[in-house]
């Protein structure tokens, strides 16, 4: 899970890291009582779950209430890479001196976290690894020992620290790592870390992934999620337990096992097509959860045709059958279902489909053939 | 001999009592393998369709001679059931559990990693030897005994291509499901080394998936040290950037862990990569039958 730069900023806090004050704001007139209550100086920052806000014009610096009143109804509602901004944080501007970056990444390579630190901060991290990789002062922490001081003592003199910033910056980097640590993070990255003109050290953004599988030892993370930009189909395949993911194609797929789907994906692109989504129904073949995975994969208004790939295993392809069966008579079908089961009783499977006879489904041997005939008749239906 | 999977396995199944637990340690006796034990705390005394249950796999080691854990049990307990296994003495480890932080999996790893300890998993289906012995999920009928050793990311998907390699006549030394999740026990690296090593088998297929490097890293000891020919197949060319594609370790992270990029790692190696299931069975097929 990615946590906004406000919603970092507060687990930064939490955990005694120092940041500008802010407020949250999703209307005008909050962001406007938001910099009238901060006084001063104010920075009105779209949050999106993306990076490059600033070039996008959703990140400014202005002087009174007025401005910031002007600034929040330039970027609310704006467009970052696709993320629209419903929400902004303003916060006390800050007289920055000098401009940081450090991450703590989660490097599954060598299983073990990563600590990054340069002095070129405020710039695309994987620009300054490409183009000035001796900047870049990179440290493993084996996690049997855990975070020490002598990693940030490292770390600091292979990034050319100056020796009277050490003391501020070492704190600052143990308190990120046991963020890193306590909230189950997958990446704790602060780019601008800033040193204020008065010597002061502040982390002036912050961009934190949860691990999704620790979020049920997180609640309070958890209900940080923002359901409303969520898509509407990845909200109720969340809450029916299922794996989707949009794309933007009108094929629609669901299939059994993550592998399988993502491949499944693959060859409708491959067959000419454009996949809509990724769906996972997992295992089991419940005419319930079936006709729960239908209806989402249908929600999507762009689909045109779906692909309903099983490969049965232990869950046997004649229950996967009578499970979309049941589905058919629960629901609306608005677009032609092509299934191919194979695996375990496949030929059972096929024979209950073939015997129902229902007009929406095109039942195929094998995953390219299916995959072909959903692609045509997705053609045929645009 | 084939691997994990053997005829000297002696299997405990921690979570025996749970409804997963008793259904799949029952299947994986009913194909042969030798499930000695059952581990459910509190249950000590009882038995599973005549498979003992005991308290603690120390006891399961001490009673029953175990060997090889087999864990089934939910997320929060998993990392915790793996470190009890190591600790009582078994020399590999199997874990079906989808769910286990990632940052408890990294403790777990570095633990056992120095210790000589096997983990395969987690979030994997486990290992099937075709009529030696089956550990775990992998539903056994698809699969007939062969030459080919066949490891993957993905349950299904090893489905998939095994049974599009017996559609074509070709059984399997063994299959092992290495896990979906970023953090696991058996690479792609270690698997290919015990292949290598393992008589039974004469050829090998790999099947990826995006996130991480595993693949990239494999292509090197693939060039460097693996004589058998190695035909592989990577899932999610499609996969938009930043999006966990189901499995907790398949993502694309910045501009690492595409598809392409793995694809053409081990292509640069002299790898063959079958750009559908289908294809890479049919690759693999081609390669039997001119040997």
């Amino acid at each position: 899970m990615d946590l906004y730069e406000h919603q970092g900023k507060e687990l930064f806090a939490k955990a005694g890291i120092p940041v500008a004050e802010g407020r949250i704001a999703f209307t005008v007139a909050e962001a406007r009582a938001a910099a009238e209550e901060l006084g001063g100086t104010v920075v009105v920052k779209s949050q999106v779950l993306v990076g490059g806000r600033g070039k996008a014009g959703g990140v400014k610096v202005v002087k009174n209430a007025d401005e910031a009143e002007a600034a929040a109804q330039a970027i609310l509602g704006l467009d970052i890479k696709g993320h629209i901004t419903r929400r902004l944080w303003v916060e006390r501007g800050v007289a920055i001196a000098k401009e940081y970056y450090v991450s703590i990444t989660f490097d599954r390579s060598a299983k073990m976290p990563l600590l990054m630190l340069t002095t070129m901060g405020g710039m695309d991290v994987e620009d300054v690894a490409a183009n000035h990789p001796d900047m870049l002062a990179r440290l493993h922490v084996d996690p049997a020992l855990g975070y020490r001081g002598f990693h940030g003592v490292q770390l600091m003199a292979a990034a050319g620290i100056p020796l009277d910033e050490r003391k501020a910056l070492g704190v600052m980097l143990a308190e990120l790592y046991g963020v890193f640590q306590s909230e189950d993070a997958m990446l704790v990255e602060v780019n601008p870390l800033v040193f204020l003109e008065d010597g002061t050290l502040l982390a002036a953004d912050a961009k934190v992934t949860i691990d999704d599988n620790a979020l049920y030892r997180h609640p309070d993370i958890e209900a940080m999620r923002d359901l409303a930009a969520m898509d509407p189909q990845e909200q109720a395949a969340r809450e029916a337990h299922l794996a989707y993911v949009k794309l933007d194609g009108d094929v629609g797929i669901l299939g059994n096992g993550a592998g399988l789907v993502m491949s499944t994906v693959d060859v409708i692109a491959q067959a000419g097509g454009r996949p809509a989504n990724f769906l996972d129904v997992g295992g089991g073949a419940s005419a319930e959860k079936i006709t729960t995975a239908l209806e989402i994969v249908l929600s999507n208004d762009k689909v045109n045709s779906v692909l309903f790939n099983i490969f049965g295993g232990i869950t046997r392809c004649d229950e996967v059958a009578k499970g979309l069966l049941s589905a058919l008579e629960a629901t609306e079908i608005r677009a032609p279902i092509v299934v191919r089961l194979d695996g375990t009783n496949a030929e059972e499977g096929r024979a209950l489909l073939a015997e129902a006879a229902r007009p929406e489904i095109t039942v195929e041997k094998t995953m390219l053939e299916a995959a072909a005939t959903a692609v045509r008749l997705a053609k045929e239906a645009s | 001999m084939a691997i994990i999977a053997t005829k000297e396995t002696r299997l405990v199944v921690q979570g025996i009592t749970g409804r997963e637990g008793t259904f799949h340690a029952l299947r994986n006796r009913d194909y042969g393998t030798n499930v000695v034990a059952g581990v459910t705390p509190g249950r000590a005394g009882q038995d599973v369709e005549g498979i003992p249950v005991y308290d603690s796999v120390a006891d399961a080691v001490e009673h029953q001679g175990a060997n090889t854990a087999l864990v089934i049990v939910p997320p929060r307990f998993a990392a915790e059931a793996i470190l009890e296994a190591a600790e009582a003495g078994v020399a590999q480890i199997i874990c079906i559990t989808e769910g286990i932080p990632a940052h408890e999996m990294l403790e777990v790893y570095h633990y056992i990693r120095p210790r000589g300890i096997h983990l395969l998993g987690p979030n994997c289906p486990g290992a099937l030897s075709p009529g030696i012995a089956n550990i775990g999920i992998i539903p056994a009928e698809i699969f007939k005994p062969g030459p080919i050793g066949l490891m993957s990311r993905s349950g299904t998907l090893t489905y998939q291509i095994g049974g599009e390699l017996a559609a074509k006549g070709l059984g399997n030394s063994t299959i092992i499901g290495l896990g979906g999740d970023s953090v696991i026990g058996t690479s792609f690296i270690d698997a290919l080394d015990m292949f290598q090593a393992d008589d039974d088998t004469e050829y090998i297929v790999m099947v990826g998936e995006i996130g991480g490097n595993e693949e990239e890293k494999a292509a090197e000891v693939i060039a460097e040290r693996i004589t058998k020919p190695v035909v592989a197949y990577i899932a999610g060319f499609e996969a938009p950037p930043g999006k966990t594609m189901g499995h907790a370790g398949a993502i694309i992270s910045g501009s690492a862990g595409t598809a392409a990029a793995k694809k053409e790692a081990l292509e640069a190696k002299g790898v063959r990569v079958g750009t559908n299931p289908t294809e890479a069975a049919q690759i693999m097929a081609d390669l039997v039958a001119k040997h």
